[in-house]
């Protein structure tokens, strides 16, 4: 029963998701918005269990100094802190704002800005034209990188407007890679179809755990 | 002895440490901010769609820009949100902003009081922001009902009805037309149920990776417009004659991409030079 | 007195002659010029809305007596509503020149309602009419859905059919998926270097598809570690997914007969903001130097972060998304990668159920499907018939 009741909540409800899909009376949408409505409230509780398994982690590692103790610290009293800070002050205090302003948001502008790095290792090391498609790859990449700033309209001003590396570069964006991305929607499209239809089957059965239900 | 020396340098060219390709990019990205020098940024049609729908509009209209950018993404996007503000602000139009991203929620709160105070705006006649609320698609479905429905308060916890600009307002049909700021995916969430279900004219500005995602909808008419990352911003700022951070970021931006494409050649050719040498061994 | 009388006669001629254009004067007067020419009458239709949960009615209305000259200078229309055609309308929006078509919503349904529409130049009433009775109602079925209907129908009971077939014992072929088959020398790789293996289940929810087709790769690489000793962490972004990939490892653990090994603390919830996560993620890969990294499920920007940083600590990295924008990323630094679908076919491939393959070749099927509506369509529309795409635009 463990496995069933929840395979048979996932097909009522499966179920239901597509029909009032097609039904527009206002007694489906009132449920549809009532189950949305659960949807969120069940998804801020599970909140509760995610913190309590960081708390859990990190208090084992500090208990038994593992390595990295002194991180386990840091963390739990920055979680503690910001929460209290949250709490008892309102989420417009001056020192919540600026703890925000002036510690999280530099520290996780700078993680994204490692991107910048990171792309021209990559770019070093992995763009070599080993093939033709590499090659083209190649090319195009280079194309995009420099017709989408303006030293690409520099240095190709002097060519007709067809040959501009910015209008080579618009080309690429709105043509090739329109078509492109399109077939990968149309497939995906099918997959997520797919799958949501072997869900709703009970056909897939991973998500219960447990050796995918079986 | 000449010649194995030569080879050699190759080999240690594609190997060398990726630290020193992480010094060259930090010093080329550094420079450009300090030099004085504009280069030219040329307007893309997507672009110039979103500023001429706003620029036809009558004053007093009602907009509405929602933003989903957070500390990591708003050195792309802060700039291109300031710009449309701007313009907005310029243009006596009324804005209608939230953040259905909470990371993001003061930082938009910020900038929206930030340019609304450059053009003497007062909050609750001529903008409106809503604040967040979790769970992006259910909120963007509720809004094309009602904006009461997920946000019967503002940010500041005043009911909507007793804002003054909030009279008649009611959902997207309210507004002239939307253009969400977006991080993330969840502009696909805008795209399908502000468009799709409630028609709302809509257009994007997202990073310039996600840029390319959203061309097929641009193609299909699903957006009137669409601004892709730094680039998209300079030429927004260009249009509203007030180069501001995303059209001096294009400096850098220029010169990086080309120590790029330059690291990308002198690869090839230390790839293809070290071919060569093994093949002839 | 001659002449007096002379004057006289002039005066009374001109006076007669005046006299017509004074009346009319006292009819021109600023405020009542238009008033006594009654207003052109307004066409109204009020009709149900269509494919809506209720509530909501329909105004259009025609002037045809107006020419062209006299539309451009109606300037507004107010419209008013009432449930009695006789009692007092109620005002509820005035509408700009041009406009013929209203939506009202939030009405009652079963109840009539009338609607009046007054068309002004400035303070003239240049046109009026009344219409209605409109009685707003829910509709059981949307009509405009019907194109979707119709192919959902043909997908799952193309499913349904290779499904049965496949349980009958046709046998459908599966191209070869590099990732996949990498995915037990990956391990074996992890077990032999006496290392720990990553796996990074994505920043999507556990509704995403992505995520889900992660779970079963997790539980196949938990299957395997757990029959060779070796370690798996799963640090996650989702406390809901946590949740899953929590009973995933420990359902793996158990099938393998080794339940003891089962460590709760290895699948723990990191935060669900994107760059901490990241950072804590990066953190576990140079500390901890896992010899595998799987990456599968929804990834965003922080892609290239973690990739290049596996590869830094020096794992062998296999990732697997179907966000289209990061797929790039992976393939330029790690050694394997499922791209979109490959993702949701890993289920499928692993376990070659029959009902998995049934539905995969349901799916290949669909896209033949797609791609011959395309060429039709094509044809279609070269030739100036634009029903048939028309047809799949729906609401």
């Amino acid at each position: 029963m463990r496995r069933e009741i929840p395979l048979v909540i996932v097909f009522l409800f499966g179920l239901f998701m597509i029909v009032q899909f097609f039904i527009p009376h206002r007694s489906f949408a009132f449920l549809y918005q009532e189950f949305n409505n659960w949807t969120i409230i069940i998804g801020i509780f599970t909140m509760v269990i995610g913190v309590g398994s960081l708390i859990t982690v990190h208090y084992s590692k500090i208990r038994f100094k593992k390595p990295g103790w002194g991180y386990s610290i840091v963390t739990i009293v920055s979680l503690c802190g910001m929460s209290l800070i949250g709490l008892i002050g309102g989420t417009e205090n001056e020192l919540f704002l600026n703890l925000y302003r002036y510690g999280l948001s530099p520290v996780t502008s700078t993680m994204f800005s490692l991107l910048a790095y990171f792309i021209a290792s990559a770019a070093y090391r992995a763009f070599r034209a080993r093939t033709v498609v590499a090659t083209l790859l190649l090319i195009s990449a280079v194309v995009v990188m420099l017709g989408r700033v303006p030293i690409g309209q520099i240095i190709t001003a002097w060519l007709p407007e067809w040959l501009q590396l910015q209008n080579i570069a618009d080309f690429l964006l709105q043509t090739p890679n329109v078509a492109a991305k399109r077939a990968i929607y149309i497939g995906v499209g099918l997959g997520v179809a797919a799958v949501s239809l072997k869900i709703i089957l009970g056909i897939e059965r991973t998500w219960l755990g447990g050796d995918g239900g079986k | 002895m000449a010649g194995n020396v030569e080879m050699g340098f190759w080999d240690k060219l594609m190997a060398i440490d990726r630290r020193w390709i992480y010094l060259t990019i930090g010093i080329v990205v550094f420079i450009p901010i300090l030099l004085d020098m504009t280069l030219p940024v040329y307007v893309t049609a997507e672009v110039k769609a979103v500023y001429d729908r706003i620029d036809a509009l009558p004053q007093g209209t009602v907009v509405m820009i929602p933003c989903e950018y957070d500390p990591a993404t708003m050195a792309e996007l802060r700039p291109m949100a300031h710009a449309l503000f701007r313009h907005c602000f310029a243009k006596d139009l009324k804005i209608v902003s939230c953040a259905l991203q909470i990371e993001g929620v003061t930082l938009v709160k910020d900038d929206l009081a930030l340019i609304a105070a450059e053009y003497g705006k007062t909050y609750g006649v001529d903008y409106v922001y809503f604040g967040y609320k979790p769970f992006p698609a259910i909120v963007i479905l509720n809004m094309g009902e009602n904006f009461r429905k997920p946000f019967p308060r503002d940010y500041y916890g005043t009911e909507l009805d007793s804002l003054p600009m909030m009279k008649g307002v009611v959902n997207y049909s309210s507004c002239a037309l939307l253009v969400n700021i977006n991080a993330t995916s969840g502009a696909d969430y805008w795209i399908n149920y502000a468009n799709g279900r409630y028609k709302a004219p809509l257009a994007l500005g997202v990073t310039a990776v996600s840029a390319t995602d959203y061309y097929t909808f641009l193609a299909s008419g699903q957006i009137f417009g669409l601004m892709g990352g730094l680039k998209g911003a300079a030429e927004y700022e260009k249009l509203i004659n007030h180069n501001a951070a995303a059209t001096k970021a294009m400096n850098v931006q220029s010169i990086a991409h080309s120590v790029i494409v330059v690291f990308i050649l002198i690869g090839n050719i230390a790839y293809f030079a070290s071919r060569k040498r093994k093949k002839a061994i | 007195m001659k002449k007096s009388g002379f004057k006289f006669l002039v005066v009374l001629a001109v006076s007669i002659w005046l006299t017509p254009f004074a009346s009319f004067a006292e009819v021109i007067s600023a405020d009542s010029a238009f008033q006594s020419f009654p207003p052109m009458p307004i066409i109204v239709t009020v009709s149900d809305m269509p494919n809506d949960p209720g509530g909501a009615l329909i105004v259009e209305w025609s002037i045809p007596d107006a020419d062209s000259l006299t539309l451009a200078s109606m300037n507004v229309y107010q419209i008013s509503r009432s449930s009695n055609p006789d009692s007092e309308f109620e005002s509820i929006t005035s509408l700009v020149a041009g406009s013929t078509r209203y939506e009202d919503s939030g009405l009652e349904d079963g109840k009539n309602y009338y609607y009046r529409i007054i068309a002004f130049d400035n303070d003239n009433r240049l046109a009026e009419g009344t219409g209605g009775p409109g009685v707003p109602s829910g509709q059981w079925f949307n009509t405009g859905r019907i194109p979707i209907l119709i192919m959902v129908v043909l997908f799952a009971t193309t499913a349904i059919g290779f499904i049965v077939s496949a349980k009958k014992g046709y046998k459908f072929y599966v191209r070869p998926i590099a990732g996949i088959r990498a995915v037990d020398d990956a391990i074996g790789r992890a077990t032999e270097m006496g290392r720990p293996i990553l796996y990074v289940p994505g920043l999507g929810t556990a509704s995403e598809v992505a995520t889900i087709a992660a779970f079963t790769i997790l539980g196949r690489v938990a299957r395997k570690v757990a029959e060779y000793n070796t370690r798996v962490i799963v640090p996650n972004y989702d406390p809901v997914v946590m949740a899953v990939c929590q009973e995933v490892v420990k359902g793996a653990y158990t099938a393998a007969g080794k339940p003891d090994m089962y460590d709760a603390n290895d699948v723990y919830f990191v935060t669900q903001d994107q760059f901490p996560y990241t950072a804590a993620v990066n953190g576990v890969m140079l500390r901890q130097k896992p010899a595998t990294n799987f990456y599968m499920g929804m990834f965003y920007a922080e892609s290239l972060v973690l990739a290049e940083t596996g590869f830094i600590s020096g794992s062998i990295q296999i990732a697997g998304t179907d966000q289209l924008v990061q797929i790039p990323f992976f393939v330029s630094v790690c050694d394997f990668v499922l791209m979109g679908e490959e993702l949701y076919a890993a289920s499928a491939y692993l376990s070659q159920e029959p009902q998995q393959l049934g539905t995969l070749k349901a799916q290949d099927w669909g896209k033949v499907l797609v791609v011959v509506l395309i060429i039709v369509g094509m044809i279609f529309s070269t030739f100036g018939w634009e029903s048939f795409a028309a047809w799949f635009d729906v609401g």
